[in-house]
C-alpha cells in the first residue's frame, strides 16, 4: 500500500507539461474527460455551447448553462507546429502540432492531433475528419486530444 | 460627422521623439519613456511644463515618470502594454484636443522588453477566455502561433503562399538598411527567409518582429496652437477603431468585417480615399497581419492579399511603400510607435534614401484586435 502511493506519486511528478487549473467552474469538463466524455457548457436559452465556462451566453447575452456530451467529432479548422519551446515540458516533443479542431456541434478546441505518422502538417490538413481521443495524463488530468477518423464519415 | 471633419485642422503632431533601439542597459521604461518624451519636448521647441496631458503606454509607472518629469498635468493615465492599444491611446489624446480640455498633450511609450527578458508565449501569457486551462496544456500558446493558424487557414481558403509572406520580410528589411536608427539592416533575400528556422510552422524566424528596448513620444495639439510651433505640424486626419475581440483570439474572417466598418469611418473623417494614400504603415508583429489588414482595410479584395504583396508593392518606389523604417520586422518592434513616428517623419520630408516622393497622406493600418486606423496629412484639408 504504501509504496503503491509513491509509485503514483512518482507518475505525477514525471509529468511536466502545464497542466489545467481546474477549478469549480471548470471541473466538469475535466471530470467528464476523465470519464472518457467530451462535455461542454450549453446556453439554456438558445443552445450555443461554449469553450468557457460562465454562466453569461456569449450569443444571445442571456444567463444560464447546462452541461452537455457531444460527439467528439469534427474537422481541423486550423494547424500549426511548434519547433519553439514555450514550456520546458515539450522541449521532447519538439517539433509538435497543435490544432484548432470544429466539432460537428460547432465550438472550436485547441488541441493535438495524435497518430500522424510523420507528424507534418500535411497530413493533418485543415478540413480532416477527426475524433476525440482521450488522453490519461495524470491522475486527475484527462487531456481530450484527437486522432484521424476511423469511424464512418460523417 | 466629427470634429475632425467639421475642421481639418483640429489636431495635429507637433512633436516626435525616439530614443535609440536595440539593448539599452540602465533603461527601465520609465526611464527610455522620458528619453523619447524630452527628445520630442525638444522636436516641438516647447518646454515640459507645457504638456497637460500625459498619457503613458507599456510603461506603467506613470507616478515615477511624473516625478522625474516634474510636471502637473491635469491629465494622468497610462494604458496596458499591449500594442493593440497604440490606435486607442492616441484616440484618447485627439478626444481630449477636440473636446477643449487639454491644449497640448504627450502620448509616451516606453518598453524594456529586451533588457528586462519580455517573453510573448509561455505560462505568463493568458488573457482571453482561459488559455491556461483550454490551450497551455496542449502546448498551445504565443502571438506568434495564433498568427501561423490564421495563415494556415487564409493559405487553405485562397491559396496564399510562404514566399508572400518572404516578399513583406523582404520589403521591409530593403527598407530598414536605408535607416541609420534600425535594429536589423543587413539585407536579405527570399532564399535567406525560406532558409530560417521554424519558429512555429509555417511562420519562420523572419516572420517574426523584433523584441528591443526602445521610447517613443508623440506631442499633439489643436491647430491654431499649431501654426506658430517650431515644426510644420502633422494633422491628424481621421482615426477609427473597431474591436473584434468578441470573436477570439482566431477570428473566422482574420478581423476583415471590423476593420472594413474602421476603413468606412476613417476614409469619410479625413474625406480622402484609398488612392489619395501616398504610404502606408502596418502593424507587423508578424508578417501574416499585413496581408489580414491590406484586405480588412481594403487595399485589395479579400484573399487577395498574398497577391498584392508580391511584386514590390509595399517596396519604395511601390504603389503603397509602407513601413519605411524597416517596421516591427526590421527597425524595431515599438507596438506601433515607430510607425506613427515613421508616418510623421514621412509627411515632414527629408528622410533621404527612404524618403516617400511628395508624400501628403499616410496611413496607419492595425489589424486587430482593436482594428484601428489613422490618417495624418501633410495638410490640413
Amino acid at each position: 500500500m504504501h509504496v503503491d502511493h509513491l509509485w503514483k506519486g512518482c507518475i505525477v511528478s514525471d509529468y511536466t507539461k502545464p497542466l489545467p487549473p481546474i477549478t469549480e467552474q471548470s471541473k466538469p469538463f475535466w471530470d467528464a474527460a476523465r470519464e472518457r466524455r467530451l462535455q461542454l457548457p450549453r446556453c439554456d436559452h438558445c443552445g450555443t455551447f461554449h469553450t468557457y465556462f460562465e454562466p453569461w451566453c456569449s450569443h444571445c447575452g442571456k444567463e444560464g448553462v447546462h452541461w452537455e456530451s457531444l460527439s467528439g467529432r469534427g474537422r481541423i479548422w486550423a494547424n500549426c507546429r511548434f519547433h519553439k519551446v514555450y514550456f520546458p515540458g515539450f522541449a521532447a516533443d519538439s517539433p509538435y502540432n497543435v490544432a484548432m479542431v470544429e466539432l460537428d456541434e460547432g465550438p472550436r478546441l485547441m488541441t493535438n492531433i495524435i497518430g500522424i505518422p510523420n507528424g507534418s502538417l500535411s497530413e493533418m490538413p485543415i478540413g480532416m475528419q477527426v475524433e476525440a481521443v482521450f488522453v490519461d495524463v495524470t491522475d486527475e488530468v484527462t487531456l481530450v486530444k484527437f486522432r484521424p477518423a476511423v469511424g464512418d464519415p460523417a | 460627422m466629427s470634429l475632425i471633419s467639421k475642421r481639418k485642422d483640429s489636431v495635429a503632431v507637433v512633436g516626435v521623439g525616439t530614443t535609440d533601439y536595440g539593448a539599452l542597459a540602465g533603461h527601465d521604461a520609465t526611464s527610455l519613456g522620458i528619453w523619447a518624451l524630452r527628445n520630442a519636448a525638444e522636436d516641438a521647441g516647447i518646454n515640459l511644463h507645457d504638456i497637460d496631458g500625459l498619457i503613458c503606454q507599456r510603461l506603467t509607472d506613470y507616478q515615477k515618470f511624473v516625478q522625474i518629469t516634474n510636471t502637473t498635468p491635469r491629465l494622468v493615465t497610462a494604458t496596458p502594454g499591449a500594442g493593440r492599444m497604440t490606435g486607442g491611446t492616441i484616440q484618447i489624446a485627439v478626444q481630449a484636443i477636440l473636446s477643449g480640455m487639454l491644449d497640448t498633450v504627450a502620448v509616451v511609450y516606453g518598453n524594456d522588453g529586451r533588457s528586462a527578458g519580455a517573453r510573448y508565449g509561455g505560462k505568463g501569457d493568458n488573457y482571453g477566455t482561459g488559455a491556461d486551462q483550454m490551450w497551455f496544456p496542449y502546448g498551445m500558446t504565443s502571438p506568434g502561433a495564433v498568427h501561423a493558424m490564421l495563415f494556415q487557414r487564409h493559405a487553405a481558403m485562397y491559396g496564399t503562399t510562404n514566399e508572400q509572406l518572404g516578399a513583406i520580410s523582404v520589403a521591409f528589411r530593403k527598407h530598414a538598411a536605408l535607416n541609420p536608427a534600425a535594429v536589423m539592416r543587413k539585407p536579405i533575400s527570399m532564399d535567406d527567409y525560406l532558409a530560417s528556422k521554424f519558429i512555429c510552422e509555417p511562420l519562420r524566424l523572419l516572420d517574426y518582429c523584433l523584441i528591443n528596448d526602445g521610447g517613443v513620444a508623440l506631442i499633439l495639439t489643436g491647430g491654431d496652437r499649431a501654426k506658430d510651433m517650431k515644426q510644420r505640424p502633422v494633422y491628424v486626419r481621421g482615426l477609427a477603431q473597431v474591436s473584434r475581440l468578441a470573436q477570439g483570439e482566431l477570428p473566422d474572417d482574420f478581423g476583415f468585417a471590423a476593420m472594413q466598418r474602421a476603413a468606412k469611418t476613417v476614409y469619410e473623417m479625413a474625406e480622402v480615399n484609398r488612392e489619395d494614400i501616398d504610404a502606408l504603415m502596418i502593424y507587423d508583429n508578424f508578417t501574416p497581419i499585413v496581408i489580414f489588414a491590406l484586405e480588412g482595410f481594403g487595399f485589395c479584395p479579400q484573399g487577395e492579399g498574398g497577391r498584392f504583396v508580391e511584386g514590390g508593392t509595399l517596396e519604395l518606389g511601390g504603389r503603397f511603400p509602407t513601413n519605411t523604417n524597416g517596421g516591427h520586422l526590421s527597425e524595431s518592434y515599438m507596438q506601433g510607435w515607430n510607425l506613427q513616428a515613421e508616418a510623421i517623419r514621412q509627411l515632414r520630408g527629408g528622410l533621404a534614401e527612404r524618403q516617400v516622393p511628395d508624400t501628403q497622406l499616410v496611413q496607419y493600418l492595425q489589424g486587430g484586435p482593436l482594428c484601428t486606423s489613422i490618417i495624418y496629412g501633410r495638410d490640413a484639408s
